[in-house]
């Protein structure tokens, strides 16, 4: 007589209980070592339940499955040359952020999971960072198949994993995945599995993607709702793991805060670069950053933190400034690159005067103020010729690393400026909550790698900007970077359609 | 109350599961938007398995909901026969 | 606690100390209310550099893009060192007049308000 076919409740229990083993001869401290310098407390790893209850055998499934998908749709996207079909050349400059700035950090992600996922004595912990480890491998590696295509035919994409260690805008995505893989494996369960994950990968995987759609690029639609699909089991994942601490002991709970506030501030300020992108970087428009902030970080991360609340979370701190930042980020970012684009290894352009016109609609109480003045400067200076290139190297915020670019909520046209002194030494910081970092673990932060001051130390070739470009970030000078008015990849683009 | 979501890729199977979804929950709401469909409701939404081979016409795993899934939100739980959103607020 | 380490007394090497510039000091500028520059600028200079070289020289290469610049009226502007009021001596060096390593000048010209008055 044919096993009774066991339902996933049962499977899910043999695979996380039944497969772990009493330690007989080792210490179990020595074998999981990582587990309590945090101050977690754990009393019972068999409460950890994974909701999705997945198991080895259907996980290897489903992710071939997905995978077949996928690769069908690159093979189709290549072979009908998918590139001509884009609404713009100018929307290719977003992916080569993508996989210059977040492709690495799938890779960095793979590694966090499998390091976490080892140290971790609960065998349901253990399986789901095994999965998650997977998942951001196949990430990585779906992203640098997609994105070769593209490698055949645009500027910028050739040496990322290059440049992603060495360029001075780079240092920002790599060094908050430095800091998360540098903690404990539980804050690091709370950064990424769930402040990043929850609320913050949405972002980018989502509305973003859904705009890669609308512009035609249905290579990178698809590899991003491939990958967020494998997000939705890891953003079940980070919840869970939230509930979990905050049940195993009343004094994970200031802990668990702490890290709340850190990782939610973090993410918050990495994600400037892809306030950017939606609202510049995309030709045709799904929605403003604004709207996307409103609907996956205040809708979706409040309904969370409304849930959390019995269990004494509040909301992370600097919510309500972060509410006020969403009208400002993405002009900010943009000018930052736009005026540094000759040390930027895309191209960066003038919002045209619909696209000014739209930001004008979608930012009514700051864009006509603040921001559309700046592009009225900078196409003024390109009518005369002279299209603007920032000529000296900008003050860097200690720890996101981004330059010290945000203004005061109250005061927007006033630059935030915060320190503190450690150690007779002088940091500096672009808001409070990278202040609270840093005085938090300044140890952490001392050595942070900041570009600047490394290219003044000697550490990176030079001596001029062209040169440090060139022979140390391994960018085609001329090519690469510079405006997207006269670059090689607006030429060939009109030859290929035909337009003069 | 809040709202829990579901976001799919905008594909033929998961015209299906919309069809599913929206006879098992009636108040929820339907957005369309390229390539993906996000639908919400408050504090709750189920997705069940017979609802969805009714109108699929063929056996239907629930665990085959991840190859057309984007995104969701809220407390999670998935067994033989649904997969359950809620918020408990 | 400085930092949350498995190492006990786990110590983070200070990258940015002054031995490590070749003999200069780092000291950043930024023009209050004037967001053409996205943000204030780093300089490496050595620490007996005259103030007057700094405003005169050294400034003037990025800064000067500003239509703005030429405006500035050095007597009616006021300074602040690391967040004080400050009176720069033009003819005195950085260091000896208290312009540290990382230190921050700021500087207001309330005349100007940036490009089309929208502190730019």
């Amino acid at each position: 007589m044919a096993a009774k076919k066991l339902n996933i409740k049962d499977k899910y229990r043999l695979l996380t209980r039944d497969l772990d083993w009493e330690f007989s001869y080792q210490d179990r401290k020595q074998a999981f070592p990582f587990e309590e310098f945090e101050g977690i407390k754990i009393t019972d790893w068999s409460q950890w339940e994974d909701p999705f209850r997945l198991t080895m055998d259907a996980y290897w499934k489903y992710q071939a499955e997905k995978e077949r998908k996928l690769y069908a749709i690159f093979d189709a996207f290549a072979q009908n040359n998918g590139q001509l079909n884009i609404s713009d050349p100018r929307y290719v400059n977003a992916l080569k952020i993508f996989l210059t700035g977040v492709s690495p950090l799938e890779y960095q992600a793979f590694q966090g999971f499998a390091h976490t996922g080892r140290q971790f004595s609960g065998v349901g912990a253990r399986v789901a960072c095994q999965m998650q480890a997977i998942d951001e491998l196949r990430h990585v590696q779906t992203q640098i198949h997609a994105m070769s295509h593209y490698n055949k035919f645009f500027d910028g994409l050739q040496d990322w994993s290059h440049m992603h260690d060495r360029v001075w805008y780079l240092s920002v995505p790599k060094s908050f995945f430095n800091d998360a893989r540098a903690a404990g494996p539980f804050e690091f369960m709370v950064a990424i599995g769930f402040s990043f994950e929850y609320v913050l990968t949405n972002l980018l995987f989502v509305p973003f993607m859904s705009g890669a759609a609308y512009n035609g690029d249905m290579a990178t639609v698809t590899f991003g709702f491939s990958a967020q699909s494998d997000e939705a089991r890891h953003m079940t994942l980070g919840l869970e793991v939230i509930k979990f601490l905050l049940e195993q002991h009343e004094d994970n709970i200031p802990i668990v805060q702490k890290w709340i506030d850190k990782w939610f501030w973090r993410g918050t300020r990495l994600l400037t670069i892809v306030a950017m992108m939606m609202d510049y970087m995309l030709p045709n428009k799904v929605m403003s950053w604004k709207e996307a902030w409103e609907v996956y970080f205040e809708e979706a991360g409040g309904a969370l933190f409304k849930d959390l609340a019995r269990y004494g979370i509040r909301m992370p701190k600097y919510a309500d400034l972060i509410e006020q930042e969403k009208e400002h980020i993405s002009h900010q970012a943009w000018w930052t690159f736009y005026t540094h684009g000759h040390a930027a290894g895309f191209h960066t352009w003038i919002p045209t005067d619909e696209e000014l016109d739209w930001l004008s609609e979608k930012y009514p109480h700051t864009f006509d103020q603040y921001y559309r003045p700046r592009w009225e400067l900078a196409k003024a200076m390109e009518a005369k010729g002279e299209r603007f290139y920032t000529k000296a190297l900008p003050q860097l915020c200690t720890t996101c690393q981004i330059p010290m670019l945000f203004t005061e909520m109250d005061d927007p046209t006033q630059i935030a400026y915060r320190e503190s002194l450690y150690q007779g030494e002088r940091y500096h910081f672009c808001s409070d909550g990278c202040k609270d970092i840093f005085d938090e673990e300044p140890e952490k932060y001392i050595h942070s790698w900041l570009p600047v001051h490394q290219i003044f130390q000697g550490q990176c070739g030079g001596p001029e900007v062209e040169d440090i470009l060139r022979d140390y970030y391994r960018m085609n000078v001329g090519a690469d970077n510079l405006d997207m008015k006269g670059s090689p990849d607006e030429a060939r683009w009109k030859l290929w359609k035909g337009v003069a | 109350m809040s709202k829990v979501y579901i976001a799919l890729q905008d594909n033929d199977e998961s015209r299906y599961l919309v069809e599913a979804i929206q006879a098992d929950n009636p108040t929820a709401e339907i957005l369309y938007m390229p390539a993906m469909i996000r639908i919400e409701a408050q504090n709750f939404l189920v997705v069940k398995r017979a609802s969805v081979e009714e109108v699929m016409g063929r056996d239907w795993d629930v665990q085959e909901i991840h190859l057309n899934l984007i995104t969701l939100g809220g407390n999670v739980d998935e067994d033989d026969e649904q997969l359950t959103l809620t918020w408990n607020q | 606690m400085p930092v949350r380490a498995i190492t006990p007394d786990y110590c983070g090497e200070m990258k940015d100390k002054v031995e490590n510039f070749h003999g200069n000091q780092i000291v950043y500028v930024g023009w209050d209310h004037h967001l053409m520059f996205c943000a204030a600028f780093a300089y490496p200079l050595p620490p007996e550099t005259p103030f007057r070289v700094l405003r005169d020289q050294v400034m003037p290469e990025a800064f000067s893009l500003h239509p703005q610049w030429e405006s500035i009226d050095w007597e009616q502007t006021t300074w602040l060192l690391d967040g004080a009021p400050f009176v720069p001596q033009l003819d005195t060096g950085l260091q000896a007049q208290g312009i540290g390593h990382k230190s921050l000048l700021r500087f207001q010209t309330p005349e100007l308000k940036g490009y089309q008055n929208a502190g730019v």
